[in-house]
């Protein structure tokens, strides 16, 4: 994103948070936007945040083979990992590929096919009633959906771990329990919310600005992934570097 | 009553509009006609405030619209009705509810409220039962349809019609032209159309601006336009063979 792309995207974001034209419109807008981001994403999110929590393990319980080190740190490892870097990142990650590509192939077939501009003939701030519904499901279920893949992630280092014998479960319960930081959930509740941020509106921003027609939403979809992908990244080191 | 005084609007080098005016009364339908790239829809979107012209002005029954703010043109807007040429009907929503949609947005009225206006609307045009139907599911004739029941719906004071017989075969494109007119003298619309299609020149055009390369080169009626020496208005109405051979009964 250059810098005329990066202002072009503040203005629509300005645009975005207009006063609505009438909020109960809005709000059943942003309830079906909490279903299909947070509760549509919630199987993907579950199946992922499990392996990954029982591979980690796993590929800890390898690396710490050691007579000096106990293995309740297995437990410990998991469960910052998991928190803190793993469970937002991967997460605002895979929704960046699927919710991220959505809502830019959406918006942008809306506008290539003139609805955008039909909504804006009625006298309705287009940005506002496309996008704000779905940046306020989005910083709200992105949250939640990461604490979701926390818990889960957690669970699966607790079986992968325990089915190979690489930990037992009283070491393993005893290493997530021991020592933790409740500042490490704020820390990624901050990175959930930003990531929320990102995978709205810079999607919305691509498919709102398309020109042409199919070929062109379809790069748009894919500008729109890779971008926040990108984006995520850099604010996920920021907030870590601003935080930690 | 729309009045559009020197127009000009460019894409980087490209001069698309080069001083275009006009008056467009209440009542009669207008018509903005020329060949493709002559300007008309660009024109139509510079008198709407999709695009921004360089110079000119654009008055809405004396309200200057180029000089509005944006929540000042958003009351103009409230006037407006407009039928895209791809009827830009919102996919995810059915009939009734694309129809029922500015209602939504900018009344208070109560729910059967809404759908007895929609059925009003959807009878107009003779779409009657059709609520529960998806885009999808619509033949183009019919979207146009749903497109100027949805149009009709907020009783504008400006009707603005882009392209409406596009895709249509000759006798559903007649029956669009027929309501367009219907609709025009029967509620006192301002109602502009953007066309280059012959049947509705001859058919409806109570007003037709000619443009060509950007610039007005004719305004008269659809009885006038047969009559007139100008070599690019003959070239552009007589392009047909049907046509030439028709204007000798002119």
């Amino acid at each position: 994103m250059n810098f005329t792309n990066f202002g072009k995207y503040l203005l629509l974001l300005k645009a975005v948070f207009r006063k609505p034209e009438k909020f109960k419109i809005y709000l059943k807008a942003i309830f079906q936007q909490m279903d299909f981001i947070g509760v549509g994403s919630l199987g993907l999110i579950a199946i992922i945040s499990t392996f990954i929590g029982a591979v980690m393990t796993l590929q800890i319980a390898f690396q710490l083979v050691s007579d000096f080190i106990p293995k309740t740190i297995i437990g410990s490892v998991t469960r910052d990992s998991s928190i803190l870097e793993l469970s937002p990142t991967i997460t605002a990650i895979v929704l960046a590929g699927k919710i991220g590509s959505a809502i830019s192939s959406e918006i942008g077939t809306m506008r290539v096919s003139e609805q955008i501009d039909a909504l804006e003939i009625m006298g309705i701030n287009s940005p506002g009633y496309l996008i704000l519904p779905k940046l306020i499901a989005g910083i709200t279920m992105v949250p939640l959906l990461v604490i979701f893949a926390m818990a889960l992630s957690i669970t699966g280092g607790y079986f992968g771990g325990t089915l190979s014998g690489a930990v037992s479960p009283a070491e393993y319960i005893q290493g997530i329990t021991t020592d933790f930081n409740p500042y490490t959930i704020v820390v990624a509740l901050v990175k959930a919310f930003v990531f929320g941020f990102i995978i709205t509106t810079v999607p919305a921003y691509e498919g709102f600005y398309v020109k042409g027609g199919a070929l062109e939403v379809a790069q748009a979809s894919t500008r729109a992934v890779v971008v926040s992908c990108i984006s995520i990244l850099a604010c996920d080191y920021i907030v870590t570097q601003l935080l930690l | 009553m729309i009045e559009i005084k020197d127009i000009e609007k460019s894409f980087g080098s490209n001069t698309v509009l080069k001083g275009i005016s006009g008056k467009f009364e209440a009542g009669v339908t207008n018509l903005i006609i020329g060949g493709s790239g002559s300007g008309k829809t660009t024109l139509l979107k510079c008198m709407i405030g999709l695009h921004t012209p360089e110079k000119g002005s654009v008055q809405y029954d004396g309200r200057e619209f180029t000089e509005m703010d944006f929540e000042q043109r958003i009351e103009i807007r409230k006037e407006i009705g407009m039928l895209f040429q791809g009827s830009a009907l919102f996919d995810s929503m059915t009939v009734e509810e694309n129809i029922m949609f500015p209602l939504n947005m900018f009344t208070e009225q109560t729910f059967s409220e809404k759908l007895e206006r929609v059925n009003f609307c959807l009878e107009r045009v003779n779409l009657e039962g059709k609520n529960k139907l998806f885009p999808a599911e619509l033949s183009g004739g019919m979207k146009k349809r749903v497109g100027i029941a949805r149009a009709i719906a907020m009783n504008p004071k400006y009707l603005f019609v882009d392209e409406p017989n596009s895709g249509l075969d000759p006798k559903t494109s007649i029956v669009i032209d027929e309501l367009i007119k219907e609709i025009t003298e029967e509620y006192n619309t301002t109602t502009i159309v953007v066309t280059h299609d012959m049947n509705s020149v001859m058919g409806i055009g109570d007003y037709i601006l000619f443009l060509h390369e950007g610039k007005k080169f004719w305004e008269g009626s659809n009885k006038e336009i047969a009559h007139t020496d100008i070599q690019e208005l003959n070239d552009f109405v007589f392009a047909s063979r049907f046509m030439k051979a028709a204007k000798k009964n002119f």
